[in-house]
Formats: structure tokens, C-alpha cells, sequence
């Protein structure tokens, strides 16, 4: 991989003595757009943190754009990071947020003008200018801070849960202007979330996450169809995970017997992938939700409860009523760790 | 309810009294048109109020009280802030420790404060007098300064600095292009109270006044063991309106009391 823009190589990143990030290594490349996913605590922060210089890793080397900068201060690393929280300048207003770091570049006034006025283009934010942040909603308060680390134009652009402050409906507003303002800049992007609809939606390549370890990399359709681990595929939306031992599917609570006998140790559907309405396993309904395509179904079953969704033109069965499934070995991901 | 009306009533006016009356009382005292300090005054008349401004040694010791009321307090702000700065945003080893010690002052009574310095300052060290006003004025202001900063610099969240430090600042920089603007508020309320604490205060000047050195509450302690003449009340009036128009200014341009 010689095309990697950006560069960890067995990155290790601590709290005193409490180890975050043991070891990561992680090749990204140019212009591409990556999703870091995974649960609260796993180390996603801390290794942008490390990315950006604001934390000295404990060893380990960060490469960017074929230059070491591990012990390169954060003020000169030319990445630009959008917190969380914004931390806009709420004594500056919106023009002045942008052209901070323009300003200490010394630019000719002209140009600071200039460049400032089309970063707020970019983000839509033309006739903001006068605004200071408290006066502006939460969607131009994230598109303000966006711009202001845009303008500078950061090798890289790191990015702590954008939109995880948004209402669901800006959310997937800003979903896209950030999809088109990476289009537009080309710039290198790599943005934390937990949501992993977001990750699939939006990024190139995703790295899943797990105690500071990566647990999968792959484009969207790697990890939404292959997941390679149990951890990826419950993140990844496989909401039923069996053991396979000959042809038994085996759980904490139980085991039946299948028609099947798989190669693989572990076998993973997603409720749409179980069968309903016929088949070899029978299940109580435990709970029942009308989903606009589907209707979700909790099967209480003999391996505990299966979660199965029925395409609606099966008639609805009421609770308590027991209900013929099938898991069959086609539409199951196996998974061998 | 009459009952509880009545008694409300009586608590305001109590306090009122209590706050406000002794204000009155000096108001008063000082327009007397008799030659000595008495209450009710023997008539009315605004010379006290006018000789104040003609007495030699109160004109010197008006002048050092204000350049240590004022230049000790930007002093005490030139080492408290940074000092908040460092104990609000660096784990350092044995914090709580330089902390205690900060606010010493405030706990210590100022008449062991003037006389530990008197003891083991000028005497042994040879501080002139004046020297050791203007150290023991930084010294007494310096705990006002970094309890008041530091509480407004704990609602301001440290990621800004790292936004700007990502920008392009340095450390220093960030400091005074994001961390300062943000405080301004809390250093002008910090600068006000330590004013006011420097101009009023007497237990430890008394120790640390020479021939010629005095401050100004100092000064008219010893003009009163003299002279038993209105104008000390006078005095007292226009300082006590000088506070409080400070404070109101203050409190006006700024919302003040948030930040005490
Ligand atoms: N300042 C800190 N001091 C000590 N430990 C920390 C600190 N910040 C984070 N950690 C620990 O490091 C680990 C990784 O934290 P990090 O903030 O990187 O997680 P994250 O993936 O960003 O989580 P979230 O999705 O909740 O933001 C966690 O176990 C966390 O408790
Ligand atoms: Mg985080």
C-alpha cells in the first residue's frame, strides 16, 4: 500500500497508565472518505486526538502525506479537526470564526476576505457573517465551525460525531453537504460516529472499531454483507447469532436441530433473512411492531428469542400465537470468530 | 398573614437599617456645620466635605492608596491569571496544596498577614515601606483574583483553546486570542473586587506604615487620634460613594455580581 495518504503504524496511545489504543495500524488514502464506527469508549476520539497532535502517542509512528509527524506539534500539522461540541469562538462572529487561522497566516486582507467569504459559501452560510454563534441554530453552528476548518485547507479533515447533535431530519441534511463539500474539495476525510447507518451511508471505506483495536475495515458493502466476527456482525445489524455444532444450531438457552450442517462455527441471519410463516421451528410471539414495509416479529423459540421480519402480506399473528420459521443455511453470513 | 406581612416588614427594615443606616450616619456627620464628629450633626454644611480636599497628607496617602489599589491588583491579575489558567486546565502534582495556599490570605486574618511580612520582610530583607505595601497589597489581592478568574474560566470549555491551537496558534496565542476575550469579564469583576479590598484595607497596613508612608484609611486613623473634626466622616462618605459607584458602573456594563 503505497498510496496511503495517511499512515499509523503500530500506534499506541495512553492515559497514564490505562493503555486506549493498543497498537493500531491504519492505512488511509487520499481523498477518501472514512467512517470510524463502534460503541461508546472504544478508542475512536483518542485516535483522532492522536491524528490531529493534540495527544503524543506512547509509541508508535503517524505518517501524513509521506512525512512523519509524530512529534510534529498540532499547530503545524495543517489538519483540521471539527469537534463535537463546535468549539466556535463565541466572541467572534461568524466571518471572524472563518478567518481565525487566516489571520495568523498574515494573509493580505484581501484574500482573508476572499477565502472567508467562500468557505461560508460552502457551507451555505453567505449573510451569516455578522452573526455571532449563540445566535445561530445547531445545523449552522456545525456548518460555521465545518467552514472554518475547511478554508484552511487541511490535508486531512477529521471529524468527532458531526452530526450527532442534529435533529434527524438536518442529520441527513448535512449527511450529503458533507458528502459534497468532500466531493468539491477533495479533501482527505475520516469522521467518528456511532451510528453505523451513518458510517454505511456516507463513507468510502469503514474501520469498525472494538477496545481500541480495529475489528473490521472494508467498504460498506464488506461490512453490511460480510461481516467477519460475531461483534461486526450485531453491529451490523445480524440481530440473530447461533452456534453451529454439526447439525444443531446452538444457543445460551437451547439447540435444535437444522437440515444443515455448516463449516462454520457461527452462523448469522438478519431478521429479514429468517424465514416466516413455514419451516422446521416454531416460535411464540413475544412482541410484534408494524415497521411501514415490514412487520417486526420476537419469537420466544427453543434457542431464546429470534428476532424475524414479515413482509406484510403475511397476515398479522397476534401475540401469544405461535408462529412456523425457518433459519435456513442460504440467507445465513457464517462467521468464524 | 397580617402577621407574616408585619414580620417580613420588620426583617427588610432591620437589614436596611443595619446595611445602610452607619452610611447615613457618616453622610450626616460629615455635613456638619460644627467643628466636632457627632451625630445628629450640630447643622448643615457642606465645608467638611470641601477642607477634605485641602488636607496635605490626605492628598499623598489618597494618591498611594489608589497606585496601590491600583497597580497592586494589576500586578496580583498579572500573576493570578495565569496562575487559574495553570490550575484549571494542567493536572499539576500537588494542586490542591497551591491552591489552599492561594486562598490563605482570604482565611488568615490580615492582622498576622501584616505583621508575618513587618517580621520577616522588611525588617530582615530591608524592604522599604512602601515596597512592602505594594508586596503585601499583591500578596492580599492575589487570592481574590485566582478564585474569581477561575470560576470563569471553568465554564469555558477547553476545546476552543485546541480548535485554535489546530488552526494555527501556539499555546500562548490561543491564550490570549480565545481563553482572554472569553474572561474579560470575570478579570474586570477580579480587578474590581481587588480594588475595592486594597483601598479599604487596614489591619495590614497598619503594620507597614512609616513617616510619610501611609495609606489612606491608615492616614485618617491617625488624623482622627489628632484632630476630632467632621471631615474624616466626610472622607469616609465620598470613598463609600466611590465604591459603590465603581460597583454599580459594574454591575451595569457587565452583570458584575455573576461573576463574585
Ligand atoms: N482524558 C481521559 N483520561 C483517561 N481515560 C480516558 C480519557 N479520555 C478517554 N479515556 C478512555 O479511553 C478510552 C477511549 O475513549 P474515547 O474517548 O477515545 O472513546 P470514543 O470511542 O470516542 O467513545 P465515544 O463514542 O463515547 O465518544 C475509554 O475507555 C475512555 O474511558
Ligand atoms: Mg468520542
Amino acid at each position: 500500500m503505497s498510496d496511503a495518504f495517511v499512515r499509523l503504524r503500530d500506534l499506541t496511545l495512553s492515559y497514564g497508565n490505562t493503555v486506549a489504543v493498543p497498537a493500531l495500524n491504519l492505512d488511509i488514502r487520499e481523498g477518501e472518505l472514512i467512517a470510524l464506527l463502534g460503541p461508546s469508549g472504544c478508542g475512536k476520539t483518542t485516535t483522532m486526538r492522536a491524528i490531529a497532535g493534540l495527544l503524543s502517542p506512547t509509541s508508535g509512528s503517524i505518517e501524513i502525506d509521506g512525512r512523519d509527524v509524530t512529534r510534529l506539534a498540532a499547530n503545524k500539522r495543517g489538519i483540521g479537526l471539527v469537534f463535537q461540541s463546535y468549539a466556535l469562538f463565541p466572541h467572534l462572529n461568524a466571518f471572524e470564526n472563518v478567518a481565525f487561522g487566516l489571520r495568523l497566516q498574515k494573509l493580505p486582507e484581501a484574500e482573508i476576505r476572499a477565502k472567508t467569504e467562500a468557505g461560508l459559501a460552502t457551507v451555505g452560510l453567505t449573510g451569516f457573517e455578522a452573526r455571532k454563534p449563540a445566535e445561530m441554530s445547531g445545523g449552522q453552528q456545525q456548518r460555521l465551525a465545518l467552514a472554518r476548518s475547511l478554508v484552511m485547507e487541511p490535508k486531512v479533515l477529521l471529524l468527532d460525531e458531526p452530526l450527532s447533535n442534529l435533529d434527524a431530519r438536518l442529520r441527513l441534511e448535512m449527511r450529503t453537504e458533507l458528502q459534497r463539500v468532500q466531493k468539491e474539495t477533495g479533501v482527505t476525510m475520516v469522521f467518528v460516529t456511532h451510528d453505523q447507518g451513518e458510517a454505511l451511508a456516507m463513507a468510502d471505506r469503514i474501520v469498525l472499531m472494538r477496545d481500541g483495536k480495529i475489528e473490521q475495515l472494508g467498504t460498506p458493502a464488506d461490512l453490511y454483507d460480510r461481516p467477519e466476527t460475531a461483534f461486526a456482525a450485531e453491529f451490523m445489524g445480524f440481530e440473530n447469532i447461533l452456534r453451529s455444532e454439526g447439525r444443531e444450531l446452538v444457543s445460551d438457552q437451547g439447540r435444535v436441530t437444522v437440515g444443515y450442517e455448516s463449516a462454520a462455527p457461527m452462523l448469522a441471519w438478519r431478521p429479514g433473512a429468517v424465514e416466516i410463516g413455514s419451516g422446521p421451528l416454531q416460535g411464540r410471539v413475544i412482541a410484534s411492531s408494524f415497521a411501514g414495509g415490514h412487520r417486526e416479529y420476537v419469537l420466544d423459540t427453543a434457542l431464546g428469542p429470534i428476532k424475524a421480519d414479515a413482509p406484510v402480506s403475511i397476515p398479522e399473528v397476534a401475540l401469544g400465537e405461535t408462529l412456523a420459521f425457518d433459519l435456513p443455511e442460504g440467507t445465513a453470513r457464517p462467521l468464524f470468530a | 398573614m397580617q402577621m407574616r406581612s408585619l414580620s417580613t416588614w420588620l426583617i427588610l427594615g432591620l437589614t436596611l437599617t443595619f446595611l445602610i443606616g452607619p452610611f447615613i450616619i457618616i453622610i450626616f456627620a460629615g455635613a456638619s456645620a460644627g467643628n466636632s464628629l457627632a451625630f445628629p450633626p450640630d447643622g448643615l454644611s457642606l465645608k467638611w466635605y470641601l477642607k477634605v480636599f485641602t488636607v496635605e497628607s490626605f492628598r499623598a496617602s489618597f494618591l498611594l492608596s489608589m497606585f496601590l489599589a491600583v497597580v497592586g491588583t494589576l500586578f496580583a491579575l498579572a500573576l493570578g491569571v495565569p496562575a487559574a489558567y495553570a490550575l484549571n486546565r494542567y493536572k499539576l502534582p500537588g494542586d490542591e496544596l497551591i491552591r489552599t495556599i492561594v486562598a490563605a490570605p482570604i482565611i488568615v486574618p490580615g492582622i498576622i498577614v501584616g505583621l508575618a511580612l513587618l517580621r520577616y520582610l522588611v525588617v530582615p530583607l530591608n524592604f522599604t515601606v512602601g515596597m512592602a505595601l505594594f508586596f503585601a497589597h499583591t500578596a492580599l489581592i492575589l487570592p481574590y483574583a485566582v478564585r474569581v478568574v477561575s470560576s470563569s474560566l471553568n465554564n469555558l470549555r477547553s476545546d476552543m483553546e485546541e480548535a485554535a491551537v489546530l488552526l494555527g496558534c501556539t499555546r500562548v496565542q490561543a491564550f490570549f486570542k480565545v481563553v482572554l476575550p472569553n474572561i474579560r469579564g470575570g478579570v474586570l469583576a477580579a480587578f474590581i473586587l481587588g480594588f475595592v479590598t486594597s483601598f479599604n484595607q487596614v489591619p495590614v497596613s497598619l503594620f507597614l506604615s512609616g513617616p510619610g508612608v501611609r495609606t489612606l484609611p491608615i492616614d485618617m486613623l491617625s488624623y482622627m487620634e489628632i484632630t476630632y473634626d467632621p471631615s474624616v466622616a466626610a472622607l469616609s462618605a465620598l470613598l463609600a460613594f466611590m465604591s459603590v459607584a465603581i460597583v454599580f458602573t459594574a454591575e451595569r456594563l457587565l452583570g458584575f455580581s455573576r461573576y463574585v
